[in-house]
């Protein structure tokens, strides 16, 4: 069953029309929470007029700064820091707004409608102040005591001085990523209600983090844990970005409290565009030293993340994650590194699918091939010369991510290599694209070689339960947005109880269901709950056959578990079903130990991530009239450990490289000289559709099993996206014979078009 | 601003839905809220993403574009007509069995786009197909596998 590409059990509601999403729930008596947002970038609030909006008919009512003064701003949840804490967002702008489509007031009335009806009733007015929107220009002003830089990290391992002190050449770069995002299809939303009767707030429709959602919404409306009840429903997909804690998520729960009705906020797009974070937006500065063939000795490198207006649940994630994965595939002894989180008066930004890895392999990729170009060294050679061999693994990077040393836990890399190589023929290819350039044509190819991180801690857990009729329910505090978690659960599971499929049911996402829970981020779930429920799956096993031989009188060793049965191997008729065995340990049985029931639960532990590891190679045409990038092949090998449903797995890569490709030629939060964002519509956002995505060729590979868990499992969601912006970038040099031409992405026609023309940098 | 309710009578599904809604209460919104019927999703209600997809007279419309009191007087298929009891939609079938979703919000909407062309259109080549299908947006799928799904479910349709 692992290793299967079973079909999901996820999809016959959704293919149904029977999906439970979160505009599909409705509460009795519910009110509908409509937010009236900034117009301007920074200024402060003179004013807001709520009277005519409280003469709408309907309208119960209207909340601003003053009504919610007394809680605090939303907490970091992770990579959080003392100097941070000042720039945190309130659920509605106190005195100052700092980007348009921040939260000044909500508004509360009987219908959708009529909520926006009063929303646009309420008059805000700003004096305007001048907003930053270039966070490597000058600093700004925060709130009249701090500037906009809110941090400063430096990591290093090696004596980077020495590297370049004994450089045999030395390599100065700057490149940049722009501003997009994980832009789910579902906006996002929220319904809350307060039950007096447990005494809950109840929170319905929340993702990717319940627990830790739960606690902090715990923490700001003074009510304890398990006061508080998050319900995952239905996530029309997630990216890093759905499912963070947000202004309009607390306000929900808070106006279900104070207002004693439930409560119900759909987002619509214009909204998510402006409100939800944004992400990559980053430029680096970097120099590195290498020896004349082309051996990386030193690697220094200073960049900004532009953090938007507030640093919200994130804290420096991003920035970290860039810093500490910049190095990727190769040895780079010597590596120094500044991050600046600096604050710009743009929507707030965080998370989304391989977050700082998109960016950071752009840059390291970038360098490589500059650096083949100087030194007239083959690209794929010169990554050859400098990836870290299969020997020296587990490697030491010598840097922190996410509280953890970065120690690569396997891999082999150069067997990946001459896998890809070989796929294209890659002399054969270079050759022909040569020929065809030569004839003319604006082709070329890129190659992007990176390593991804998966599988965070510290921990996960999994119950197993089987009822009396056999049916088996997988329980954990881990969440599910939309990737396939239940049936990659269900296979595991299914793998050790030797049950059929379709009699696993899988309970996520419910903080009532299961005492501590993570989520889903960081590529983790299958790998961290995927392990406990592997571990679980086990230990229910040996239970049933302790139980099943004092029924059937045989000793344990005699026993095996075959079609959801225990029996006697080599006389199957003497065999008691695990529905069977369950009926057997009710709470009065002689046959209970510990606790009575079929159960068993696991918590898997760990205090490293695991990193899988990729390469892409693409080929691109340009058309010089349109500024064009056509993608005529694209070829992503990812290396998992091993994959528990393949199809599933070769879905998240197309669907992850999807979201690349976007990044490196459409997406692109553009702003005015004034900070109006200038991309609030699907007409100005463009992400890929059916007719932009070339056919992807997968090699999915299993060379490289983890270690550090049973089944050897990597997490699949972030390797089709991380390396598109460097190939398409490497591809476009290549197309137009300009080695180092391509230095930010992304690479729109109008850029392209300019780059075709201009013969200089795309910059 | 709030407008008179009007009663209406929509046909969605072959079933007939009495409904009061304001005139500006769009297709979308009273599939959803008044005809209980929320498999239609709402992605950009600008009519750039095509989650809201349903047939009217089995064209395939935005219904985030149109207002219920357009309607009134058409025949409306939505996701929740596609399959017949147990038995999938053979394009429904082929979205299972080639993994042509994932979170599963858009698809309603590209379910009922497909079902337009290829009824319309059975004998539709891969180019063209792959054209109509970019009316619509998904998120997680990067295509590859919707495309897939309804060039299968186009031959079962057609043999």
């Amino acid at each position: 069953m692992i290793g299967e590409s079973v079909l999901r059990l996820e999809d016959q509601p959704l293919l149904r029309g029977e999906g439970r999403f979160v505009a599909d729930i409705n509460l009795l008596h519910q009110l509908h929470m409509r937010i009236v947002r900034s117009h301007a970038a920074h200024g402060t609030i003179e004013s807001i007029d709520a009277a005519e909006a409280l003469d709408v008919p309907g309208v119960v009512a209207v909340w601003t700064g003053a009504d919610v003064a007394d809680i605090p701003p939303i907490d970091f949840r992770q990579v959080g820091a003392d100097q941070m804490v000042p720039y945190r967002q309130p659920i509605l702008a106190q005195d100052r707004v700092r980007y348009v489509g921040e939260p000044v007031a909500a508004v509360f009335a009987t219908d959708p409608y009529i909520a926006e009806d009063g929303a646009e009733a309420v008059v805000v007015e700003v004096s305007e102040l001048a907003p930053v929107l270039d966070a490597a220009g000058a600093l700004g002003d925060f709130d009249g005591r701090l500037d906009t830089e809110a941090y400063v990290f430096t990591e290093q391992t090696g004596d980077v001085d020495a590297a370049f002190a004994r450089a045999g050449h030395v390599l100065e770069a700057e490149f940049s990523v722009g501003r997009h995002t994980g832009v789910p299809l579902e906006c996002r939303g929220a319904v809350a209600v307060h039950h007096r009767n447990t005494r809950t707030l109840e929170f319905l429709g929340a993702a990717k983090v319940p627990f830790q959602n739960r606690d902090a919404l715990a923490r700001m409306l003074g009510l304890p844990p398990s006061g508080v009840v998050l319900r995952e429903a239905h996530v029309g997909g997630g990216f890093g970005v759905r499912g963070e804690l947000y202004p309009e998520d607390v306000l929900v729960a808070l106006a279900a409290l104070r207002l004693g009705r439930p409560v119900k906020w759909i987002e619509d797009r214009q909204e998510h565009l402006v409100a939800a974070n944004h992400s990559r937006d980053q430029r680096y500065r970097l120099r590195v030293a290498t020896d004349v063939s082309g051996v990386v000795e030193g690697l220094e490198v200073e960049f900004i993340s532009d953090q938007g207006a507030y640093v919200r649940t994130h804290g420096a994630t991003v920035a970290t994650l860039a810093a500490a994965m910049l190095p990727g595939p190769y040895r780079i002894p010597n590596y120094r590194v500044t991050g600046r989180v600096r604050l710009s008066n743009k929507t707030p930004a965080g998370t989304y699918r391989a977050p700082g890895r998109y960016e950071s392999t752009f840059v390291r990729e970038r360098a490589m091939d500059a650096i083949a170009a100087e030194l007239g060294i083959d690209r794929a050679e010169i990554r050859r010369r400098n990836l870290i061999g299969s020997e020296e693994m587990p490697f030491e990077r010598g840097v922190d991510a996410l509280g953890t040393p970065v120690v690569y836990d396997s891999g082999q890399y150069e067997m990946m290599l001459d896998r890809v190589m070989g796929h294209i023929d890659y002399r054969a290819l270079v050759a022909s694209l040569a020929e065809r350039r030569a004839n003319g044509e604006l082709v070329g190819l890129g190659l992007g070689f990176f390593v991804e991180k998966s599988g965070l801690g510290p921990f996960a857990g999994s119950r197993i339960e089987v009822d009396p009729s056999g049916s088996v329910t997988v329980t954990t505090g881990e969440a599910s947005v939309g990737q396939g978690f239940e049936t990659v659960m269900a296979q595991i599971c299914t793998e050790v109880l030797s049950v059929e499929l379709d009699t696993v049911s899988v309970v996520h996402g419910q903080t009532d269901q299961m005492s501590y829970g993570m989520g889903a981020f960081a590529s983790r779930a299958t790998v961290m709950a995927g392990t406990a429920t592997h571990a679980a799956g086990v230990a229910l096993r040996r239970r049933a056959i302790e139980v099943a031989a004092e029924m059937l009188e045989a000793s344990p060793e005699d026993l095996e578990l075959v079609d959801g049965a225990v029996r006697v191997v080599g006389s199957p008729t003497r065999a008691v079903s695990l529905g069977a065995v369950a009926s057997a340990l009710g709470p009065a049985s002689p046959h209970v130990q510990d606790r009575p029931g079929l159960v068993a639960e696991e918590w898997y532990t760990t205090s490293h991530m695991n990193y899988p590891y990729g390469l892409h190679a693409g080929v691109v045409v340009l058309d010089p009239d349109t500024g064009s990038v056509g993608i005529e092949r694209y070829v992503i090998a990812y290396d998992i450990g091993r994959a528990i449903n393949p199809m599933l797995v070769e879905g998240q890569i197309v669907g992850g490289a999807a979201q690349g490709l976007g990044g490196a030629l459409f997406e692109d939060f553009g702003y005015d000289e004034i900070g109006q964002p200038l991309v609030t519509t699907f007409m100005d956002y463009l992400m890929p559709t059916a007719a932009e995505m070339p056919d992807l060729e997968i090699l999915l590979s299993e060379d490289a099993p983890s270690p550090l868990n049973p089944l050897g499992v990597k997490g699949a969601g972030e390797g089709g996206t991380n390396a598109c912006g460097a190939v398409i970038a490497a591809a476009v040099d290549d197309a137009l014979g300009r080695p180092g031409a391509v230095t930010s992405l992304p690479l729109t026609p109008e850029r392209l078009h300019t780059l075709c023309r201009s013969g200089g940098g795309s910059s | 601003m709030s407008q008179e309710r009007v009663e209406l009578t929509l046909t969605v599904n072959g079933e007939r839905h009495d409904v009061r809604v304001e005139p500006r209460k769009t297709l979308a919104d009273t599939l959803r809220e008044d005809c209980g019927l929320t498999g239609t999703h709402l992605g950009c209600e600008h009519g750039v993403c095509g989650a809201c997809t349903v047939l009217v007279d089995d064209e395939p419309v935005r219904s985030c574009l149109m207002f219920a009191v357009q309607c009134g007087s058409q025949a409306i298929r939505t996701v929740e007509g596609l399959a017949d009891g147990d038995r999938l939609h053979p394009i429904q079938q082929a979205f299972w069995e080639h993994h042509g979703l994932q979170c599963g919000f858009c698809t309603p909407g590209f379910l009922m786009l497909a079902t337009s062309v290829l009824e319309s259109r059975p004998d539709i080549g891969d180019e063209e197909l792959r054209e109509v299908l970019a009316s619509n947006l998904c998120r997680c799928t990067g295509y590859q596998n919707i495309i897939t799904s309804v060039h299968a479910a186009r031959d079962q349709m057609r043999s």
